[in-house]
């Protein structure tokens, strides 16, 4: 049945909640990423309205969402810090340019607004926005594909592995676009409830072109899960991690259907549900590892003293 | 430059940009809300102008802090994995809770900015209160962390391996009240110097107006009392490092020799070759009565630490002795302010004053920058005191002198876009409510 052989402890139990927190961190970052890479592929007569939309979307909330990554982090570093040095040291060049990404979008993005009377600082901004916009998110899934993949390889606290082949693969740069093209999925099916009329049109196709796209990179993404991720691949079939995948399905396909329809805040919950689902599958496959193969739950735990602190 | 020396200047470099967000955002809030609460109480409009000026200059400088500070959070890790391996599971409570207090502060701020115009003049002045908390608490929190490397507690060790983490006491180590006391007070002495400067300036070039006037005004009442303060609680940190850090001590001091009846050398260039200090100024017995609160005890020199654990003087004791009298001055400054008000029973600053006044404008943020060195370089070669030395804490990953220089590129970037975008806030004619022909005629003045 559909209750995996897993051990509730202690960190477990803060092993989900920092899931949960990645899961929030790309519903809800991931759309503002979304929003810069439509910026960077605005096009045909309305390319303008378009890009004022979504700055107008981010607007309130530009760095906000960014709260979950350094929760994320955070509780990393204070429940499984031996993770937090090994991906600090394994993944160090992604996770520099990630950072380059973060910092010159938000950046970009406040000066972009400001800048508003100088046309050519504007523009220049306009373009650091979006092309940091689709860099960060394909990066970071390139480093999600790079933990799961079995090939970051910690031993006695160092990493064996070298700084570059495990994430120069084709399974992390799979899992990179994967996750480029759902915040890509996520951002448009937002604005469609955000805007109307041809506005609204626009990103209703962008969506559905968006969702299939999305479908296609996912179905790709498996054999090579199969070659390239081989424990997290077993770990699907033995945890009935699989049940999720008719479910991804179903929900993405009740997005699509959603979208088509014209009912578009339904399709924003699916379209949530559906990353959501896609994670938590993930995790499940991937338990009890936290870095394949080396770092577990239980070895790479801090002690349960700071573990209920971290609770609280 | 070498792996360990380029990582370490990024990190400083990264914590030096970064603090100074955190100093104006634990101290701009305030002033705010004094601001506003003055305007709640007698109505001036001019009050009200500039606390909405510092909110829209403070939403700026608050993303900026927000972007530099989740660099930092991944820093620790990509430049110190050892350490944060070592540290995480002990100290993570400072930082869980500063990620809270930032939230709070966020979900205010938001109210905030966004509520000018729909709140109640009341509730609005309310809800910048928890901002001017949540931000003191961010710095309070997170200056645990480094307390904490000062003054490691809160686990044991036992044949190599940590045990009996107590998270709690960790965090409330004994150098963490002095040092958030001090950092804390920091904040304010920095940003309302800072401020009392800009408008100085202003006035300088002739906008001798009520605007101006109560800014410095609001400025320099909260900046006499914070920087008396500030040299209180400089002296309890002094006592504290005496004690317990005395190789960082004797670096401050720049003294070699252990000795009682201690004097205090002001100025001078410690040299190491010949264990000297050269051109200092002594003032007889005073240091052994700072350190310690008598005039004879014997204070520690250099000479009896191991040579391999001592922190350079060269740079601690210029950056100690650039602190401290940036201090002086700042009580100096601040009292000649209020003494001449006094007198004048007016409050009409002359043209000496200003000028003062506009040459203090960065001097409490360098003097926030040289006391973390006095604390962190102080504190070399050891990154947590006695446990864990930084070159065993750096990150293997070779090529830290590009990354380096990347992340170097990028601050400047970052400030020069911040600059110029204060700049424009600050070129837009005060939010007063005048008719709007004057308004037009003064937006390029
Ligand atoms: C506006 C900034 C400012 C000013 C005017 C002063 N300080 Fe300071 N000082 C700091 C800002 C600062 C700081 C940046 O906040 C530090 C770094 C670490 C810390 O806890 O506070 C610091 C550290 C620091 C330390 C080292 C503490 C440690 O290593 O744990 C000592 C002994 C002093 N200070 C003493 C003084 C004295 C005697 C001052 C006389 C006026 C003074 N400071 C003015
Ligand atoms: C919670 C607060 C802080 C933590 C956890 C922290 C941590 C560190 C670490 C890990 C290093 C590298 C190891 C070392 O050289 O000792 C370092 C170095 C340094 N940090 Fe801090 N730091 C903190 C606050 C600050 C702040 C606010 C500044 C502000 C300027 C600062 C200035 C420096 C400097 C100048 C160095 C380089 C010292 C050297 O030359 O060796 N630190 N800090
Ligand atoms: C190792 C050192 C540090 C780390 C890792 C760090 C991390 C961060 C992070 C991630 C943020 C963004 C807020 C968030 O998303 O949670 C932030 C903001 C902030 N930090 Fe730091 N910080 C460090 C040092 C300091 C120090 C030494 C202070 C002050 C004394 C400080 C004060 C603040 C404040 C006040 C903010 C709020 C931003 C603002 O109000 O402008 N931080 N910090």
């Amino acid at each position: 049945m559909f209750i995996p052989d897993v051990v509730v402890d202690l960190p477990f139990i803060l092993g989900s909640i920092l899931l949960l927190g990645v899961i929030i961190y790309a519903v809800t970052g991931g759309a503002d990423f979304g929003g810069g890479i439509w910026d960077l592929l605005a096009r045909g007569p309305r390319a303008r309205e378009q890009k004022q939309e979504i700055a107008r979307a981010i607007g309130p909330i530009w760095e906000a969402n960014h709260v979950w990554l350094i929760f994320a982090i955070v509780l990393t570093f204070t429940c499984f810090p031996p993770v937090f040095a090994a991906i600090g040291t394994a993944l160090y060049v992604p996770l520099v340019l990630v950072l380059v990404g973060i910092v010159l979008r938000g950046a970009a993005f406040v000066f972009r607004a400001y800048a508003a009377d100088v046309i050519p600082a504007q523009r220049a901004w306009g373009h650091t926005f979006a092309v940091a916009s689709a860099a960060t998110p394909f990066l970071l899934g390139l480093c999600a594909g790079a933990v799961a993949s079995g090939d970051i390889r910690v031993i006695d606290s160092k990493v064996t592995s070298g700084y570059f082949s495990p994430w120069l693969a084709p399974f992390p740069i799979a899992i990179g676009l994967l996750a480029l093209i759902s915040c890509a999925y996520l951002a448009a099916v937002y604005l469609c409830v955000e805007t109307t009329g041809e506005l609204q049109d626009d990103f209703r196709k962008r969506a559905l072109g968006a969702g299939v796209a999305f479908a296609t990179i996912g179905t790709i993404s498996l054999p090579l899960m199969w070659r390239g991720a081989p424990e997290v691949w077993d770990g699907m079939w033995e945890r009935d991690g699989w049940l999720l995948i008719p479910v991804a399905i179903v929900t993405g396909l009740a997005t699509m259907y959603a979208v088509w329809t014209r009912r578009f805040r339904i399709a924003r919950i699916v379209a949530i549900v559906e990353v959501a689902v896609l994670l938590v599958g993930w995790a499940l496959a991937q338990y009890p590892y936290l870095i394949v193969p080396d770092l577990t739950y239980g070895n790479a735990a801090a002690s349960d003293a700071m573990l209920n602190v971290a609770l609280v | 430059m070498g792996d360990l020396m380029a990582a370490r200047t990024q990190m400083a470099t990264s914590l030096g940009f970064h603090i100074i967000f955190a100093a104006i955002g634990m101290g701009l809030p305030l002033l705010m809300v004094i601001a506003e609460g003055i305007h709640l109480r007698t109505g001036n409009p001019v009050y009200l102008a500039l606390a909405k000026r510092w909110s829209k200059a403070f939403a700026i400088l608050f993303a900026v802090g927000a972007v530099s500070g989740t660099v930092i959070s991944f820093e620790l890790g990509l430049l110190w994995p050892r350490f944060m391996e070592y540290a995480g599971g002990i100290i993570g409570m400072p930082f869980s809770l500063e990620g809270f207090a930032f939230f709070v502060e966020a979900i205010f701020l938001g109210i905030y900015l966004y509520g000018w115009n729909r709140l109640s003049p009341r509730a609005h002045w309310l809800s910048g209160i928890p901002v001017a908390i949540a931000g003191a608490c961010s710095g309070i929190f997170v200056v645990a962390a480094n307390a904490w490397m000062n003054s490691p507690a809160g686990f044991d060790v036992v044949n190599g391996e940590v045990q009996n983490v107590d998270p709690v006491a960790a965090m409330f180590n004994s150098a963490w009240p002095q040092q958030a006391l001090h950092m804390w007070i920091a904040a304010y002495t920095a940003t309302t110097f800072g401020i009392a400067g800009l408008y100085a300036w202003g006035m300088l070039r002739g906008r001798r107006d009520a605007y101006h006037l109560s800014a410095i005004k609001i400025a320099l009442s909260v900046g006499m009392v914070v920087s008396i303060l500030q040299a209180v609680s400089g002296d309890i940190s002094a006592k504290w490092v005496a004690e317990n850090q005395p190789a960082k001590f004797a670096a401050m001091e720049g003294l070699f020799e252990t000795t009682d009846n201690a004097g205090l050398a002001i100025g001078g260039w410690p040299d190491p070759e010949t264990g000297e200090l050269k051109y200092a100024v002594h003032i007889p017995r005073a240091l052994s009565f700072l350190a310690h609160g008598n005039f004879t005890e014997e204070v520690t020199g250099l000479n009896d630490i191991p040579v391999d654990e001592r922190p350079e003087p060269r740079v601690v004791h210029p950056a100690f002795q650039l602190m401290v009298g940036i201090g002086v001055t700042l009580i100096v400054v601040s009292t000649w302010f209020w003494l001449v008000a006094w007198r004048k029973r007016a409050i009409v600053p002359n043209r000496w004053q200003l000028i003062a006044l506009v040459a203090l404008t960065p001097a409490g943020f360098i003097a926030i920058e040289a006391g973390w060195v006095v604390t962190e370089v102080g504190r070399q070669p050891w990154i947590i005191q006695d446990i864990m030395r930084t070159e065993d804490a750096v990150t293997e990953v070779p090529g830290q002198f590009a990354a380096f220089g990347g992340f170097t590129l990028l601050f400047m970037i970052l400030a020069v876009a911040t600059i110029w975008l204060l700049r424009l806030v600050a070129s837009e004619p005060p939010m007063l409510d005048v008719p709007s022909e004057r308004r037009h005629t003064d937006v390029h003045s």
